[in-house]
């Protein structure tokens, strides 16, 4: 990977591959995430939407290929070592930490992967609660709660480590429509203070809103990327969608 | 006013098995590791302190801050290098791993100090018999106070340390979910290893109370395990305060059948923890069939 592409971006995939057994999951994929970006992904179920998060995260090493966060090479950092650098993820399936309060689970976030102690990581978790209108709920158990708020809770864990770059996996699944604005106003609200996004969800009609850039993958590939109207707009992106012929 | 000496008694002899229990209930409720060496390493520490004592005439009391820390730095080489690999392999696999630690310890302390029953209560001098007279009958050991002291302030301080400091918040969530809280930047492999260090410490401490109140030989451990564990069960697995209770309960039953024919001690002790057992089984099959009624029905 050359040095100017690596340094042209906050977060970047080069080249990344991703085998489990004889299953091709990740097939070349090369991804740049500028800084202040927010970036959509979609594609079919099996794509290899989540695998790339958990490379980028951490949750996974890749096969091949080299992951690099702000100009350093991280392939080989766990996901506790990125969270600290500024690399923050969240579930598909929320898994809040049972048995500590919503607040907790905030503040543990906060100590350890935010690096703060006593009043900043209280303000900071204060702060990350109340982007996600969770203070009303902030002294409750976690595991107490219903999915909404748990889709939240993973949402304000993660900024609760003040990172530099989001990784979100499909908070938006099950919400009504009104849920799902409030996840956007959030959303709009954390870009705005320049933080990175990489969001995949499936939803497209809520996912155009809160970002600039679109990605479609298919087969482990990014088969498009660019303006979200354009992707969607791609008769490639529609065959891979519709079930036509394969993507090439 | 027999029964009251027997039931203050078997409640400071509670508190020993509280201390006992305190460190295998940490690890399983951290780490999901049933630590089958639990009991040999608390002789372990015991013997440690015995071998300081008899070489260098220092206090027992003394030799156990020098244990403890030696410890400590054991059960966190011990999970870095033998229960982290083991667990990897899936829940089963640190059983065996545990079991066979066990075999070595007590073998490895045989080779060095002999099959011969040993106590630390000579080096204490008279604190290891002297007491307290409450009433004409009722008297209170001092070292069964102080056990049973230690055994509050240790699991009362682990409860508080858990609760509001930063590196007990990090416990609790890897205890929870370790990839997830791998994801908020904590390193659940450190987590681990400073879990282990705590249990396998506290196992020290206790086994020198034991070795202070009683005898041990480097075959003691086994029988210590089995009083643990049951202490755990009756107060519930996982939790500190629950720890205490449940080693008070096999205490006091362990005087009570003691009182009863001196056979007993064990023998009352096994039979509480089979009926807690028992209730804690016919409770969980009532939850899971939906009351009292469906306990009764036939399955469909």
């Amino acid at each position: 990977m050359a040095a100017s592409s690596v340094e042209g971006g906050l977060l970047v995939g080069a080249g990344i591959y991703k085998h489990f057994g004889a299953l091709t999951v990740l097939d070349g994929v090369n991804f740049t995430l500028a800084a202040s970006e927010s970036v959509g992904i979609v594609g079919p179920n099996g794509a290899g939407k989540t695998t790339l998060l958990n490379v980028l995260a951490g949750a996974y090493r890749p096969s091949l290929g080299a992951v690099y966060f702000n100009g350093t090479e991280v392939t080989a950092f766990d996901a506790a070592q990125r969270c600290r650098l500024g690399i923050a993820r969240s579930h598909q399936i929320p898994r809040p930490f049972a048995g500590m309060t919503v607040f907790e689970n905030c503040f543990v976030a906060a100590t350890t992967g935010g690096g703060l102690s006593g009043h900043r990581a209280y303000a900071c978790c204060v702060e990350a609660l109340d982007l996600c209108h969770m203070l009303h709920v902030a002294n409750r158990r976690a595991e107490t709660l219903g999915l909404l708020d748990r889709k939240r809770l993973e949402l304000a864990r993660a900024l609760a480590t003040s990172p530099r770059v989001l990784l979100l996996d499909e908070i938006g699944g099950g919400l009504t429509d009104e849920e799902a604005n409030n996840l956007v106003e959030t959303i709009q609200v954390l870009r705005g203070r320049g933080l990175a996004i990489i969001w995949i969800e499936h939803i497209v009609h809520v996912l155009i809103r809160g970002i600039e850039r679109l990605i479609c993958m298919d087969a482990g590939r990014i088969i498009a990327d660019g303006k979200p109207e354009a992707v969607i707009a791609d008769a490639v992106v529609i065959d891979a969608y519709i079930g036509g012929k394969a993507a090439p | 006013m027999i029964l009251l000496s027997q039931l203050i008694n078997g409640v400071l002899l509670g508190g020993y098995y509280a201390l006992l229990a305190c460190g295998l209930s940490f690890m399983f409720g951290v780490m999901r590791i049933i630590n089958l060496a639990h009991g040999d390493l608390a002789i372990l520490g015991a013997c440690l302190v015995f071998f300081i004592a008899d070489q260098t005439g220092l206090s027992p009391f003394i030799g156990l801050i020098v244990m403890l820390p030696v410890l400590a730095v054991g059960g966190w080489a011990l999970q870095r290098w033998m229960l982290e690999r083991s667990l990897r392999a899936g829940l089963l696999v640190p059983l065996l791993t545990t079991f066979g630690l066990a075999i070595v310890i007590e073998n490895g302390l045989f080779e060095y100090f002999g099959a011969d029953s040993r106590s630390l209560a000579p080096y204490i001098g008279d604190f290891a018999f002297d007491s307290w007279a409450i009433t004409d009958n009722i008297y209170i050991g001092e070292l069964a106070v102080l056990i049973f002291a230690v055994a509050v302030v240790l699991l009362g301080g682990l409860k508080l340390f858990l609760n509001y400091t930063s590196l007990g918040r990090a416990i609790r969530a890897t205890a929870e979910d370790a990839d997830t809280a791998e994801l908020v930047g904590i390193n659940a492999r450190a987590v681990y290893a400073v879990a282990a260090a705590i249990a396998v410490a506290t196992a020290g401490l206790a086994g020198v109370f034991l070795a202070m109140r009683e005898t041990f030989s480097p075959y003691s451990g086994p029988t210590q395990l089995i009083f643990a564990f049951e202490a755990v069960v009756i107060g519930g697995i996982g939790s500190l305060s629950g720890t205490l209770v449940g080693g008070i309960v096999l205490g006091v039953a362990q005087t009570f059948g003691a009182q009863i024919n001196p056979q007993g001690f064990l023998i009352a002790g096994h039979l509480v923890f089979l009926l807690v057992l028992a209730g804690r089984l016919v409770v969980g099959a009532m939850r899971a069939r939906g009351g009292m009624h469906g306990l009764f029905a036939r399955r469909p």
